[in-house]
This record gives C-alpha cells, sequence and structure tokens, in this order.
C-alpha cells in the first residue's frame, strides 16, 4: 500500500481541469441546444412546443446516467470509436440543454407581454421581437439560475468517470485503488468540487439579490 | 380616576425600539367591565401600549398588571396566566388561511384548554352565533369578506373566555359597511360587560362605547378621561387640533 | 448503418428489471422520507434557530449542495467503512440520499417558513400555543403548501440520481442494467429499457405526489386556490 502523499493531491487538481473543461463543453453545448428549446417551448405553433416539451419531460425524467450510457453505448452504434470526452460531453449536452431550455422558457415568459404589443406595434418582425427587445430583458433575470445551474453541470460531470473518462472523481478512484484511504481521498475529492462550486453558488445568490433590487 | 378594583393597571411604562423612545411613562388603571378607546395619531404609541399589554413586546421600565398577574415575567406559566386574562384582535385579522373558521376556534380550545373535540365545537359554534356568522362554520377565511374575517377573529379569542379584550385597530382595513358589523360585534361585547381596551381611529365609535378615552401624544398619556367630559372640554391643544382632523 | 436492435433478453431478464425497479422504489421511497424530516428539521434550526445552530445547518447544506453525489456516497460507502463502520450498499445508499435530500429540502422548506407571516405566529402566540404547537399547527403546513411544487420536483430528483447509486453495487434499477447488459452484450436496448422505466416511475412519482397534495392540503383541495 502507498502512504498519500502530495504526488497524489498534485494528480487530483491536474484531473480536475478535465471537470472544468467537460463542464465548459456542457455548459457551451446545452447553451446552443437550450436557447432555441426556450423559444421553440413558448413558440405559437402547437406542434413546435409539443416536441420542445416532449424533449425536455424525456430528459428530465431519466436519469443523467442513463442519458450517458446511451450516448456513449448509442455512439459505439453509430460506428464512432468510443472516446469518453465526447460521449460524457454529448449526454451533459443534452442534459444541460434540457434544464436551461426550461430555465429561460422561464426568463422569456416573465418579460410582460405588453412588450411584446408594444414591439408588435413598431412593426418588429418575430426574430427582431426576439433579438431587440425580449432577449436581452429575459437575459437579465436569466443570469442567476443560469450560474446556479452551472453548479449543476459542474457536479454532474463526475458521472463521466463512470465510463472510464478521467475527471476529478475518476482520478479520485485511481488514486483510492493504489493508496486505499478513501474517507481522505473522497474528502479530498469533495473539497476540490467544493472550491469550483461554491463560488458559483455564492455570485448566482448575490446576482439574484441584485436583480430583485433592481426590478 | 380611582377605582377600587383594577383589573388592567398600567404604570410608568417605558418601552424603546433603539434610540426611539415610544412609549415615555404610561400610566392609567382599567376597571372591570370597562370600555377604553385609546385614540392618537399614528405613531403616538398606541398600538405598541396594546402590545405591550398582550405580552409582544418586552417593556424597558414600568410594570404592567392584568388581574392581578404581571405581564412579562419569565416562564412559561406566566405566560400561560396571561393568555388566560387576555385576548388580542389584529388589524390585519391573523386568521390561520390553512384552517377552517371551526378549526381557527377549536384550535387553542383543544390545544391550549385541552377540551375534548365535542365540547370545543359547540364553543365555537356559540361564539360564532354572538358574531353572527354560524353558517360560516366550514368555510376557509378566504372565502369570507374582510369584516366577516374579523368577527371570525374576535369570536376565536372570545372562545377563549378572557378577561379582558385588546383591539388593535380592527376596523382600519375595512370599508366603512364592512367596519360598521364588526364594530357592532364589539359595542355588544361591551354592553355584555367585557373589559376592552380598543386602538382606534373610530371617533363615532368611542364616542358611544367607550367609557374611559385615553388620548396619546409622543409617546405619552396626553389627556385621559370620561368619554363625554374629555370630548366636551378638551384640555390640550393637540386633543382638540386631533378631535377636529377625525371629525 | 445496419444496427439491428434486439430486445430478446427482456423475455428472460424482464423479473430482474423488475426487481431493480423495486428497490429502487424502497431505496428512494425511503430517502425521500428521511430527507424530508431531516430537512425540515434543519429549516426550523435554520430559521428559529441561535446564531450556532444556523451556521452549522448552513455549512451542512452548502457541503452538500456543492458537492457531487456520487462522491457523498462513496464517502458513507467506502470512506466510513475504511474507518470501521460497515455498512451494506443498501444502507449507505439511503443514508447518502437521505442527507442529500434533506440539504435540498432544508432550503426549499426555509423559504416556505420565511414566507410564514410574523403576525401568524403573533396571533397563535396570543391564543397561548406553545411554540411547538405553533410551528406544528400554524407554520408546517401552509409552509410546505406553499413549496410543495419544489419538493415534488426535489423527490423525483432524487428517485432518478438514486441511479447512482449503482456505482456501489446497490441493485437497483440501473446496477441491474449494467448486469444484463454485461451478459447480454445487448447495450443500447437495455438502457433504452431501463430509461422508460425510469420515465414511468417519474410520472409514477410526480402522481404520488400529487395524490399526497391532495391528502395534506385540505384547504387547496376543497377550494383549488393557492394560499
Amino acid at each position: 500500500m502507498i502512504k498519500l502523499s502530495a504526488t497524489h493531491l498534485l494528480y487530483l487538481v491536474e484531473a480536475a481541469r478535465w471537470t472544468i473543461l467537460l463542464s465548459l463543453l456542457a455548459f457551451v453545448g446545452g447553451s446552443i441546444l437550450g436557447l432555441p428549446l426556450a423559444v421553440m417551448r413558448v413558440a405559437k405553433s402547437r406542434l413546435v412546443r409539443v416536441l420542445a416539451t416532449a424533449y425536455i419531460q424525456l430528459i428530465q425524467g431519466t436519469p443523467l446516467l442513463i442519458v450517458l450510457f446511451l450516448s456513449y453505448f448509442g455512439l459505439g452504434i453509430l460506428g464512432y470509436k468510443l472516446i469518453p470526452l465526447v460521449a460524457a460531453g454529448l449526454a451533459l449536452t443534452l442534459y444541460s440543454a434540457a434544464f436551461l431550455g426550461e430555465i429561460w422558457r422561464g426568463c422569456i415568459e416573465a418579460v410582460p407581454k405588453t412588450q411584446w404589443e408594444a414591439s408588435d406595434i413598431l412593426g418588429l418582425n418575430r426574430f427582431q421581437q426576439y433579438a431587440y427587445v425580449v432577449l436581452p430583458q429575459a437575459l437579465r433575470i436569466a443570469i442567476p439560475p443560469t450560474v446556479g445551474f452551472m453548479v449543476q453541470i459542474v457536479k454532474n460531470t463526475s458521472l463521466a468517470s463512470v465510463i472510464g473518462f478521467v475527471e476529478l472523481s475518476r482520478a479520485g478512484q485511481i488514486v483510492n485503488n493504489s493508496t486505499f484511504e478513501p474517507f481522505v481521498i473522497f474528502a479530498c475529492v469533495g473539497a476540490i468540487y467544493f472550491v469550483l462550486c461554491y463560488p458559483l453558488s455564492l455570485a448566482a445568490r448575490t446576482l439574484e439579490k441584485r436583480v430583485h433590487v433592481g426590478r | 380616576m380611582s377605582v377600587a378594583e383594577p383589573i388592567v393597571l398600567i404604570d410608568n411604562v417605558v418601552k424603546e425600539f433603539g434610540p426611539l423612545r415610544v412609549l415615555d411613562g404610561v400610566g392609567f388603571e382599567v376597571a372591570p367591565g370597562q370600555t377604553v378607546a385609546i385614540v392618537g395619531r399614528s405613531g403616538s404609541g398606541k398600538s405598541t401600549l396594546l402590545r405591550c399589554i398582550a405580552g409582544l413586546e418586552t417593556v424597558q421600565a414600568g410594570r404592567i398588571t392584568v388581574c392581578g398577574h404581571e405581564v412579562g415575567l419569565p416562564g412559561s406559566a406566566a405566560r400561560a396566566q396571561l393568555r388566560r386574562d387576555v385576548g388580542m384582535v389584529f388589524q390585519s385579522y391573523n386568521l390561520f388561511p390553512h384552517l377552517t373558521v371551526e378549526r381557527n376556534i377549536t384550535l387553542a380550545l383543544t390545544l391550549v384548554k385541552k377540551q375534548p373535540k365535542e365540547d370545543a365545537r359547540r364553543r365555537a359554534a356559540e361564539v360564532l352565533g354572538m358574531v353572527g356568522l354560524t353558517d360560516k362554520l366550514l368555510a376557509y377565511p378566504e372565502q369570507l369578506s374582510g369584516g366577516q374575517q374579523q368577527r371570525v377573529a374576535i369570536a376565536r379569542s372570545l372562545a377563549l373566555q378572557p378577561q379582558v379584550m385588546l383591539f388593535d385597530e380592527v376596523t382600519s382595513a375595512l370599508d366603512p359597511e364592512l367596519t360598521a358589523e364588526v364594530l357592532g360585534v364589539m359595542e355588544g361585547l361591551a354592553h355584555r360587560g367585557m373589559t376592552m381596551l380598543s386602538v382606534t381611529h373610530e371617533m363615532g365609535f368611542a364616542r358611544r362605547v367607550a367609557d374611559l378615552v385615553v388620548f396619546m401624544h409622543k409617546g405619552k398619556v396626553w389627556e385621559i378621561g370620561p368619554t363625554a367630559e374629555l370630548f366636551a372640554n378638551p384640555k390640550t391643544a393637540e386633543f382638540q387640533q386631533f378631535v377636529g382632523s377625525e371629525l | 448503418m445496419s444496427y439491428k436492435f434486439d430486445f430478446a433478453f427482456l423475455t428472460e431478464r424482464w423479473p430482474d428489471f423488475v426487481a431493480g425497479a423495486w428497490l429502487t422504489i424502497q431505496l428512494t421511497v425511503l430517502s425521500i422520507a428521511f430527507g424530508f424530516a431531516v430537512g425540515t428539521v434543519c429549516a426550523l434550526a435554520r430559521v428559529y434557530g441561535g446564531p450556532l445552530l444556523r451556521r452549522v445547518t448552513g455549512a451542512y447544506v452548502e457541503t452538500i449542495r456543492n458537492t457531487p453525489l456520487l462522491i457523498q456516497i462513496f464517502i458513507v460507502y467506502f470512506g466510513l467503512s475504511s474507518l470501521g463502520l460497515k455498512l451494506s450498499a443498501e444502507v449507505s445508499a439511503v443514508i447518502a440520499l437521505t442527507v442529500n435530500m434533506g440539504a435540498y429540502t432544508t432550503e426549499i422548506m426555509r423559504a416556505g417558513i420565511q414566507s410564514i407571516q410574523r403576525t401568524q405566529l403573533e396571533a397563535a402566540d396570543c391564543l397561548g400555543l406553545t411554540r411547538l404547537q405553533t410551528i406544528l399547527h400554524v407554520v408546517l403546513l401552509p409552509a410546505m403548501e406553499r413549496v410543495y411544487p419544489s419538493l415534488a420536483s426535489q423527490g423525483v430528483l432524487l428517485m432518478l440520481a438514486s441511479s447512482i447509486t449503482s456505482q456501489i453495487s446497490a441493485e437497483e434499477l440501473t446496477a441491474t442494467a449494467n448486469l444484463v447488459q454485461s451478459d447480454t452484450y445487448r447495450s443500447f436496448e437495455v438502457y433504452i429499457v431501463v430509461a422508460i422505466v425510469y420515465l414511468a416511475l417519474s410520472a409514477l412519482y410526480r402522481l404520488a405526489f400529487w395524490a399526497i397534495g391532495l391528502v395534506l392540503f385540505e384547504r387547496r383541495r376543497r377550494l383549488g386556490t393557492a394560499l
């Protein structure tokens, strides 16, 4: 049995970079997919709304771990080589999109109806209404819950360890396999996650207060 | 005025909120069965005085005694005694929104007085009869008008058979016609001999029903006396002005 | 793409899925119930407690909410056993899920309790109710009613998150899937089946929460309005 050493801790910290990378990937991917979803959720066409709702319900009713397995093995079926980073990135993107879409829908709906009417009277088309009137206002309310959701993303990247992607959690397991001091090691891993997440939580709370004061 | 056996005794009470002195040496006595109207501008300390009598605020100096028991003594026994002696009705009714009218009334009867459910129910029907709302037994507060809610609040307090009832601007949130029905109930109580202290803006009610009027100003009892006497010859400019503005 | 879907494994293995789903239900119903109890007590401590109590519960909530459930499960299962406290995978799962649910419930219930106006407490005080009676009869039920949708969502989220306990080989639904797929090599199909089972469980839990709400909130049942 090898003693836990500074080298091990350094290894964990280095692995945390992959956690951050995966989080960013998921957030960017989730945003790119989530915004259209949010807009679709409030679309005029019933069919479009139903489609978006179905997607969100599907993802929100399935464990992320299962989405991850489906993405991992699904990509395999499609003939792609099984790259854990890609599979994890895809799963987290699909997952984040559903939740961000739902969060942002709420923000879009929070913009008063009169704003739509006023911009309609001015002759703006639907796209212009979104781009110049609605989304800029929705953005202000959207920032705090979005930052809050980033905490969920960071935590959920830990599931990528299950398909063998060496991020922070997997690194913790690897160190544990050689040193067998699970309590200390996983406490350290937890602490690193905390360091990544807590500032985001604090920021979300502070921003939320600011939005409320500003209204 | 001197009464042989005061039921409420307020002696030189001082209450401060931080640097602000809200009650500045307030003192008077109330005889059993008396109806007292406490009047004054907002910020004169009249509501705070009522809350001190109810034990909702602690005083910095002075003494309040109700039915021979000092208010504000530590311990749950003293607290329970105060609750047996004093009932309070609030401006915002404060009914419990998740409970029916009946349960609002029986809650304390069963929990505090440990009455059997059946007795408590009978009592609820009885007091609701006194405020003219027998048919609202199973309604929820939100289904009632403000005036009806306030009458339920009075009934809820009455059910516990307090010796003294405190009314804190109970009609301030109500329309004139709803005000009348609540004041009617209070007038009935006064005639039945309930000792009542009422902070009120209703000068008509004060003139008609109160035995004693206390005019508060700047945290002090500025003027006090039997109703007719006081309104007939106000001694201070402030009370004159107040009576003039309220009419 | 020439992939042929094959769900033949179901004819033989469906009892395994049923057993897995049943364990998932058992684990999560317990955890939700315990977690709700823990969270409610902590929320009360957080609102009405002294400075020390407020700080301790605050630290609990922040620690749990800012670390992954996977790591929490590892600490309970591997960590505690390395310290000499050997627990079965199922017990560890319930403990970790309870602690997790408790933290989120604390925050949700805190918001509910804080939404109860002070005047309600004063009214209860004036009627002679003790502090405990006030909390039980005047504070908790309306507080819970106000945040009930959030509580229900959190319950569903916890049920889904319980799939992570497969990583300490609690033989619940996801672990069953892992087992079946390694036996049959029909990975994609197996996880599709399990995804459908989870979707059904989500619907079932939502329905259950709705029914519990009907029983708990009599006023809402009769009037259909929010507090």
